[in-house]
């Protein structure tokens, strides 16, 4: 005779550990979903959400509600999602699973000043608890500029919509950028957590979602190939690229003034960072790995001379793939004579013993040469060489390229010996790709996080803490290129300015071209 | 690209492929497993459709070994489905003629990608004891659907009974949507419950399935009742406080109702078999759950007095 089983208690009777079957689904709830008009909201979000209820792990009772300045109703907003589904989703469309989730989708119109609309809004939420089952748990997802954040949360406040009951919940998730330095970051900060708990905070990087960066960890913690040479005594330097291909385009409003580091280095490159150097968590718990995190964070260190340790520039006029463009300050909507860069690049050191002495390069920009993110761990040559010098001399160092994006995988670099009657070694590359066909099935970053958000399950998520950190290493560098002259231009579609190729050249190295 | 080599060996298959490999560079080397389809010229069409599909998330070699007439002269027709042809895997269908047709592992062994996970799927009627089977003697994974025999039901017990790790059925696996949905129906708090109901189209046996995975789990009665289908009509939790039932009579959409909350719909549509064996090849390692509930499954029809 088994344990009398109590349904509804903790475990679930019908969730056995080793029925791996079963995927996580989201527990009912309401997702208020603002700027519902934006185009992260069309183009990743609501298709998102599809994809999420297409593969059956959103509950039955799931209202999704969307808010915007608009004179919309309900069938106006749910024939706006459809398109937006219809054109971004990831799997395929089905009128049933459609059907039903429409069934939950309510819009309310209004400012966001407006004391009546967030009292509609109360209203509607609460009609979905009694008309959907949707338990009184929602999600707001503040997908607006972050400027407009302290009206929303007073709002939420004031119409009682933050307020939780009878073990219902409250999350709240933010997107990038969590301000535009430390003290920003902490206002923000303080608006939020003046009405939510850190733990009902949900920061989103979606970098964090994507299935290459969490294979990182897979990658380094699952096997025992990488992790012994995984440290200053074999690796020689680290490069962390995210390079884009396209100009500010339609962004200029909100990119003029906050530039490449800020929009990229402080949470993207920052967070790479901090996976590919941090120790082994004890645990994959959020707390585990968080802290883990924040202990790189908190020990990387910048260059002693920032002038030699740092490079910038602005893109200049030119041809990039063939066609003609505009250079930066002949973009519309950006002052000519505008210093914000659209390229940035740094030397940043970790001091722990793993890392000590290995430097950490890092850089992003706009306009180069092509469209890839990845992280290289660059080895030491050999110590001695049997080879003569001739025999090497094509032969670079060996390399492990972590490939973020686009074509998602992995490449070892190592020499080999060229066919022939001589000795003569090259590089070549060994590949795991996760091919194109592979990744399509596989989630995007924005379905995860969101699942992620609606279970309450935090590890992909970067606590305020890794905020500040990354704060307190980019202000001092951001304070510094104020004071200090103007981005040097740089071609279209090549990869960067000069200086930031001598910044590598002057400790005898170069980037790669990846 | 398609390549035929009629009358042909394993190594001239594995030549080409090769030669293939050399041609493009690297490439094949991705595949994460080879998935073994035993056969017959009937059944190869859609299953080789399905586990082309399935391979866009598994990129894996296809073999599929199609039965052909056992008392022709020994020989095997091959034609090559290369990579991109049809996804990202590539697919080797191989009619075997003749006495080989016995000796199919003969042919598999040489073909199979180095390293790299076994799976083996009978498309059709299955072996009784899978991990006896010559070809899946090879595998890690054996999937059988015991929906295709003509007594699905006793072909599902009698073959539980050779249960060997790794061993598993689509009747199990195209019940994943039903048993997430009942499983997400007791994440919230609910009433002690006291049996169960299970309605299906008769001879069915993901139906008892679910009924013995009910009753094992949560250690209640559970009565499997009898309706026209398709496949699982309803399955309703009674509990003090009245009944989670969920119905569905078309095979696509379903009500959820439980006491005291307003009924809600949920697209519930039943499975393809691509979608039923990536969730197969998402996880090669035992699934414990499926012998336990076959295994009960199996005691609590003996006790019912069927099959027995
Ligand atoms: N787009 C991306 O790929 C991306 C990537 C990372 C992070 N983010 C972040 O995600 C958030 C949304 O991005 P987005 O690209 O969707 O921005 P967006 O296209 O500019 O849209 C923002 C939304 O805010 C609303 N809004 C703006 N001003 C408002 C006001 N005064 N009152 C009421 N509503 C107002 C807009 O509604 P109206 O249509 O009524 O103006 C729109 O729905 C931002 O925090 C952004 O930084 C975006």
């Amino acid at each position: 005779m088994k344990e009398p089983v109590m349904p509804g208690a903790v475990p679930n009777p019908l969730r056995n550990i080793l029925d791996r079957r079963l995927p996580r689904i989201a527990g009912p709830s309401v997702l208020v979903l603002f700027g519902v008009t934006g185009d992260l909201a069309r183009k990743k979000l609501l298709p998102a959400i599809y994809d999420l209820a297409n593969r059956g792990l959103l509950p039955p009772g799931f209202g999704l509600v969307g808010f915007a300045r608009r004179d919309w109703e309900d069938q106006d907003f749910a024939a706006e999602a459809h398109e937006a589904v219809r054109q971004h989703a990831r799997t395929p469309f089905r009128e049933d699973v459609w059907r039903q989730l429409s069934e939950g989708v309510r819009f309310v119109p209004g400012e966001l000043h407006d004391d009546d609309a967030f009292d509609r809004l109360a209203e509607t939420v609460r009609e979905l608890d009694a008309r959907r089952g949707t338990g009184g748990n929602y999600a707001f997802y503040l997908s607006l500029p972050p400027k407009l954040f302290p009206t929303v949360v007073k709002q939420l406040k004031r119409s009682g919509l933050a307020e939780s009951s009878d073990g219902s919940w409250r999350r709240v998730v933010i997107e990038k950028p969590f301000g535009h330095d430390l003290e920003s970051a902490r206002e923000l900060n303080a608006v939020v957590d003046d009405v939510f708990p850190p733990q009902s905070v949900f920061r989103i990087d979606h970098y964090l979602g994507k299935e290459t960066v969490q294979n990182i960890m897979a990658l380094r913690f699952a096997n025992t190939l990488f992790e012994p040479i995984w440290n200053r005594s074999y690796v020689d330097h680290v490069q962390i690229t995210m390079a884009e291909d396209i100009g500010v385009g339609g962004r200029a409003g909100y990119y003029d003034g906050i530039g490449a580091a800020r929009d990229v280095i402080q949470n993207h490159l920052l967070q790479l960072l901090a996976l590919v150097a941090m120790e082994e968590p004890v645990s994959f718990s959020a707390d585990a790995l968080r802290a883990e995190k924040e202990k790189v964070l908190s020990a990387v260190t910048l260059p002693e001379d920032l002038a030699q340790g740092t490079a910038r520039g602005q893109y200049a006029e030119g041809w990039q793939g063939g066609a003609p463009v505009v250079g930066y300050l002949q973009e519309d909507g950006i002052p000519p004579d505008s210093t914000t860069e659209t390229y940035a690049a740094m030397k940043l050191g970790v001091n722990t013993r793993r890392w000590a002495g290995v430097p950490f390069y890092l850089r992003t920009g706009k306009r180069l040469g092509r469209r890839v993110t990845e992280v290289a761990l660059v080895f030491q040559r050999a110590p001695h060489q049997v080879f003569s010098h001739t025999d090497i001399e094509e032969m670079g160092q060996n390399s492990l390229v972590l490939r973020i994006q686009p074509d998602e995988g992995v490449t070892l670099r190592f020499g080999s010996k060229v066919p022939g009657a001589s000795m003569e070694v090259r590089d070549v590359s060994m590949d795991f790709t996760y091919g194109q066909s592979f990744t399509e099935a596989s989630p995007e970053a924005y379905e995860r996080l969101i699942l992620d958000v609606l279970i309450g399950d935090p590890p992909l998520f970067p606590r305020q803490e890794e905020v500040e950190l990354s704060w307190k290493i980019l202000d001092p560098i951001e304070e510094f290129w104020t004071k200090n002259g103007r981005p040097e231009q740089y071609e279209s579609g090549a990869w960067g300015p000069a200086s930031a190729h001598e910044l590598l050249a002057r400790d005898g190295r170069q980037w790669r071209r990846p | 690209m398609t390549l035929y080599l009629p009358r042909t060996t394993t190594s001239q298959i594995s030549e080409a492929l090769a030669a293939e490999r050399h041609s493009v560079g690297g490439g094949a080397m991705n595949m994460v497993l080879t998935l073994v389809i035993v056969t017959d010229e009937a059944d190869h069409y859609d299953a080789v459709r399905a586990a082309t599909e399935a391979g866009r998330e598994h990129p894996s070699r296809v073999l599929a070994l199609i039965r052909r007439d056992p008392e022709a002269e020994p020989a095997i027709d091959a034609e090559i489905r290369r990579p991109g042809t049809s996804g990202p895997g590539e697919a080797l269908l191989l009619r075997l003629f003749g006495p080989l047709g016995e000796h199919a592992d003969s042919v598999v062994t040489p073909l199979l990608v180095p390293d790299a996970p076994v799976v083996a799927w009978w498309p059709g009627v299955g072996p009784v004891n899978p991990a006896a089977d010559p070809v899946g003697r090879l595998a890690q994974r054996r999937i059988t659907d015991a929906l295709r025999a003509a007594d699905p039901v006793g072909d599902l017990l009698s073959r539980i009974v050779h249960y060997r790790p790794g061993d598993t059925d689509l009747t199990w696996t195209r019940l994943t949507p039903w048993r997430s949905l009942l499983a997400s129906t007791m994440d919230q708090p609910s009433a002690w419950v006291t049996a169960a109901e299970v309605t299906a189209e008769p001879y069915y046996p993901s139906a008892d399935l679910l009924a013995a995975w009910l009753s094992d789990q949560l250690d209640v009665p559970v009565e499997r009742k009898e309706s026209n289908g398709p496949g699982i009509t309803g399955a309703r939790l009674i509990t003090g406080a009245g009944d989670i039932a969920v119905r569905r009579l078309d095979g696509r959409v379903a009500t959820l109702s439980r006491p005291d909350q307003p009924d809600q719909t949920v697209a519930l549509p039943r499975r393809r078999a691509s979608e039923a064996l990536a969730e197969e090849l998402r996880r090669l390692d035992a699934d414990e759950i499926y012998e336990q509930t076959a295994t009960h499954m199996a005691s609590l029809l003996n006790r019912a007095g069927v099959g027995a």
